[in-house]
């Protein structure tokens, strides 16, 4: 519980008089202060600097070290202080935490040293403040990863037991792992360019020959470029197969960027291949021989930084379509401007909107070819209105993409944000977890308190030891408040699932197999105006007074081992079953629960799992036919 | 969309620029806002509480409300960390105007400690004259039926959902029924304090109940 409750804890309680005229039935006994001791201030020495507090503020969290018995094995009992052999500049921290409830990181520990001290006092980290939780988290990842990178490189190292498969793909990733790979790596590259280079060739005009006039080397030395081209595609072709062959995933693997240019890249010439020289489809032949220059994208697997960009600009896109969007809207202004104030004037080359679209863009960007020009003094104004608007457009957020490009070419962080937003929903869970923890709690201790009660009330000086005293006084005294407030509505908390099963327990009324259970369920009420002097233990906490049906585990009757059925149902599984089962009969059997099985029963119970604690106390029984048995 | 962000910046920027001469102001109130209790002789005085009491009940309360006053906002979030599964701010709003004798929207470590000492040292009569004046949201010393229908709603809301039996929407109307045919005794549709004192003295849970929570403190 947080600090509040600890110092709020006895004025809730005490406000819960207002509640009392109005309950209807009793309340419960108030837990007992066994511990009258006054309270008294506690030192801490943390390495020779000494820290002192009050024993309540310690003892607001039991289940740290300092707030549980924990602390008692490290008593000094000449000094008459508590000695810890730790770094007193974080116990500062820790004992802040104590005293206001908020766990803050300082900025200036290391981040593993900081881990260390809250493990060792059994702080959770994810209880760290809001102004604090982000830096931690940012430098825990960047300790991770730094730690990650370490094991990388010892990675590299070649591990003995890989396959054909995984050498040859650790070997197109990472070429610096073995020769072989450095050899595949710089042929590639090479092909690559030569590629290009003889894509740009192919257009340069090769000088006249007699028979024709000036031409293209692609058209004069056909045969020899075809050549060229057709073993860089066979190269590339032949890497694509082997990267397919070699992929861990394959599917993820063409699903990939690179991949996906690979094949762009070696296509066009396969289906120059496949097509004849028909005139028809010359016109799209042309096209596709422009995307040859795709391969030049090839060389983003051999240059780190060519990947970074790619990736930059891929983040960016809000600032660039922000650009965008505010260019194409100066753009769509000014041209309507022009349009209209360059229509009177003669033989004028704005002759639509669209056409003075050309003019805005050249003039906003400075270029200024000069192919457009206003003529009309209003045209004259306007156009220079539009240049210095443009500076200003374009000027805006091309900084904003600058200092993003520098930051995530030095960072390469953006990914991690968005893992970082998963991390922030798991520890919201485990936040909710914790707080629901406490209500949870509650429902456990009601068990543990049934029987504490009676054995307060009824047992001797020896039952007293055996109390079950896992609460500490503060959380005794919070259930007892919640106690109250059952008291005084007549209804008891229970837990989700419970609760749930309660609703579909009362919606299957209607069927006619469950009736005699339901018919008990239904008229069962919490017995407690007036009739109770003592707590029973025998009435059970769970939704089930009475015991509804006999469930018989399979394991006790004679199973065959050739069974095809599973026929192991736990109790949990009791209700489902009833649902699907036309078989099965139900009889009203009541046991009593036996306290001396009880505390047995829960001590083995785990708090975490209060379906089972709550029907701890109940035994819920089925008998079951089985068709197994009936074939038999 | 871009536009949208636009906007939404434009706008702060004018409120900023608007705002800028009366936030200052603002702030000087918030930060006069601080209350400092009467002198510890004077509390033990007033109250039932011992020194040594004092000092702890101060402790706490300065260390959640480090201006010294607890307004009503805190108030519904400090009394809601008790009731994790239901909604404990209606009910929290009653107690806080209960425990705001002085109506002047906040609570002081007096009120506090007022309040404190009539629940946990104070005399049976004491006791159920501050519930009476609990249930009595309008104070013209009578609870109607409106009245303690809404205490009783904001009692069953701190319950939550997840309860069994399962809360229907007449429980606590019926509960307010059950409540004055016990209390109103002269059926005028009214409980009075005189009738209710009367009938909870003469009834043994609820005056069993009442020492219930002596030894909180």
């Amino acid at each position: 519980m947080a600090t509040g409750t600890a110092a709020w804890l006895p004025f809730a309680r005490a406000a819960a008089i207002g509640w009392m005229p109005v309950a209807s039935c009793p309340m419960p006994l108030a837990p007992r202060d066994n511990s009258k001791k006054k309270d008294e201030l506690i030192m801490l020495n943390v390495s020779g600097r000494r820290f002192q507090t009050w024993r309540t503020t310690l003892d607001r969290y039991p289940d740290t070290l300092l707030g549980s018995s924990e602390k008692d094995f490290f008593y000094n009992e000449e000094a008459k202080e508590y000695f810890f052999d730790r770094d007193p500049d974080v116990f500062r921290s820790i004992l802040n935490f104590y005293r206001t409830g908020k766990l803050h990181y300082p900025r200036q520990e290391c981040i593993s040293a900081y881990d260390e001290e809250l493990t060792f006092f059994g702080i959770i980290p994810e209880i760290i403040g809001d102004c604090c939780y982000e830096e931690y988290k940012d430098r825990k990842r960047e300790n991770l990863e730094r730690l990650q990178d370490d094991q990388e490189d010892n990675k590299d190292m070649k591990l003995p037991n890989m396959t054909i498969r995984e050498t040859m793909w650790r070997a197109f990733e990472n070429p610096h792992t073995s020769t072989m790979a450095l050899v595949f790596y710089y042929v590639t590259g090479f092909f690559i360019a030569i590629s290009v280079i003889t894509n740009v060739v192919e257009t340069v005009p090769c000088g006249a020959t007699p028979h024709h006039k000036n031409m293209p080397c692609g058209e004069r030395y056909t045969v020899a470029f075809f050549c060229m081209d057709t073993a860089c595609v066979m190269i590339f072709t032949v890497e694509y197969l082997l990267r397919l062959f070699a992929a861990p995933s394959r599917y993820r693997f063409m699903r990939s960027v690179m991949s996906i240019i690979d094949v762009v890249a070696i296509l066009p010439y396969y289906i120059g291949l496949v097509m004849s020289n028909n005139e028809d489809v010359s016109g799209a032949f042309v096209t596709l021989r422009v995307f040859r220059v795709f391969r030049i994208f090839k060389f983003s697997r051999h240059s780190q930084g060519l990947r970074i960009l790619g990736y930059t600009l891929k983040s960016c896109a809000s600032e660039l379509g922000f650009l965008l969007f505010s260019l194409t809207m100066a753009i769509i202004i000014f041209a309507t401007v022009m349009f209209y104030a360059e229509k009177g004037s003669s033989s004028s080359k704005f002759t639509s909107i669209p056409a003075s679209f050309w003019y805005t863009i050249v003039t906003m960007t400075t270029l200024g070819y000069g192919d457009m020009v206003p003529k009309t003094i209003a045209g004259k104004i306007f156009g220079s209105i539009c240049s210095l608007s443009g500076v200003l457009v374009i000027a805006l957020p091309v900084p904003v993409i600058v200092s993003n490009f520098s930051r995530i070419y030095h960072q390469n962080q953006r990914a991690d944000k968005r893992r970082a937003q998963k991390v922030q929903k798991t520890r919201q869970a485990r936040i909710r977890i914790a707080k629901s923890g406490s209500a949870n709690a509650f429902l456990a201790s009601k068990h543990h308190g049934l029987l504490n009660e009676l054995l307060e009330l009824t047992g001797t000086e020896e039952d007293e030891q055996k109390l079950i005293r896992n609460t500490s006084l503060l959380e005794s005294q919070h259930h007892h408040l919640l106690h109250c407030l059952e008291k005084t509505t007549a209804h008891e908390f229970v837990d989700e699932h419970m609760f749930e099963q309660n609703c579909l327990e009362e919606a299957l009324q209607s069927y006619p197999s469950r009736s005699p259970s339901v018919s008990s369920q239904g008229s069962c009420t919490i017995c407690c105006c007036g009739s109770r002097r003592h707590p029973d233990p025998r009435v059970p906490r769970g939704p089930l007074q009475e015991l509804s049906a006999l469930h018989i585990q399979s394991s006790q009757l004679a199973v065959h081992p050739s069974s095809r059925s599973n026929l192991n149902l736990r109790a949990e599984d009791g209700s489902r079953v009833n649902c699907k089962g036309g078989q099965v009969t139900t009889a009203i059997i009541s046991l009593p629960s036996p306290p001396s099985l009880a505390p047995h029963r829960e001590g083995r119970h785990h708090p975490h799992h209060p379906t089972t604690t709550t029907i701890s106390n109940v035994f819920r029984v089925k008998v079951q036919l089985l068709e197994k048995m009936l074939l038999k | 969309m871009d536009g949208k962000r636009l906007d939404t910046i434009s706008e702060r920027v004018d409120a900023a620029a608007v705002s800028a001469p009366d936030s200052i102001e603002d702030e000087l109130e918030l930060s006069t806002v601080r209350h400092r209790p009467e002198g510890l002789e004077q509390l033990e005085a007033q109250t039932r509480f011992s020194r040594k009491e004092l000092q702890i009940l101060y402790r706490g309360f300065k260390n959640e409300c480090p201006s010294g006053v607890v307004n009503e906002d805190t108030f519904k979030e400090i009394y809601a960390q008790f009731f994790p599964q239901g909604d404990a701010s209606t009910y929290a709003h009653f107690l806080f105007n209960a425990f705001d004798t002085d109506h002047n929207g906040s609570l002081s470590f007096e009120d506090f400690v007022m309040g404190l000492s009539i629940l946990l040292r104070g005399t049976v009569q004491e006791k159920l004259n501050w519930a009476f004046n609990l249930y009595d949201i309008n104070k013209d010393g009578y609870i109607t039926k409106e009245e303690m229908l809404d205490i009783m709603k904001a009692i069953y809301d701190m319950m939550g959902k997840c309860t069994y039996p399962v809360l229907k929407e007449e429980t606590p109307r019926q509960h307010v029924e059950v409540f004055f045919q016990k209390m109103d005794k002269n059926k005028d549709g009214v409980v009075t304090i005189d009738e209710f004192i009367d009938c909870c003295q003469n009834d043994e849970n609820i005056m069993r109940s009442m020492h219930i929570f002596e030894n909180v403190l």
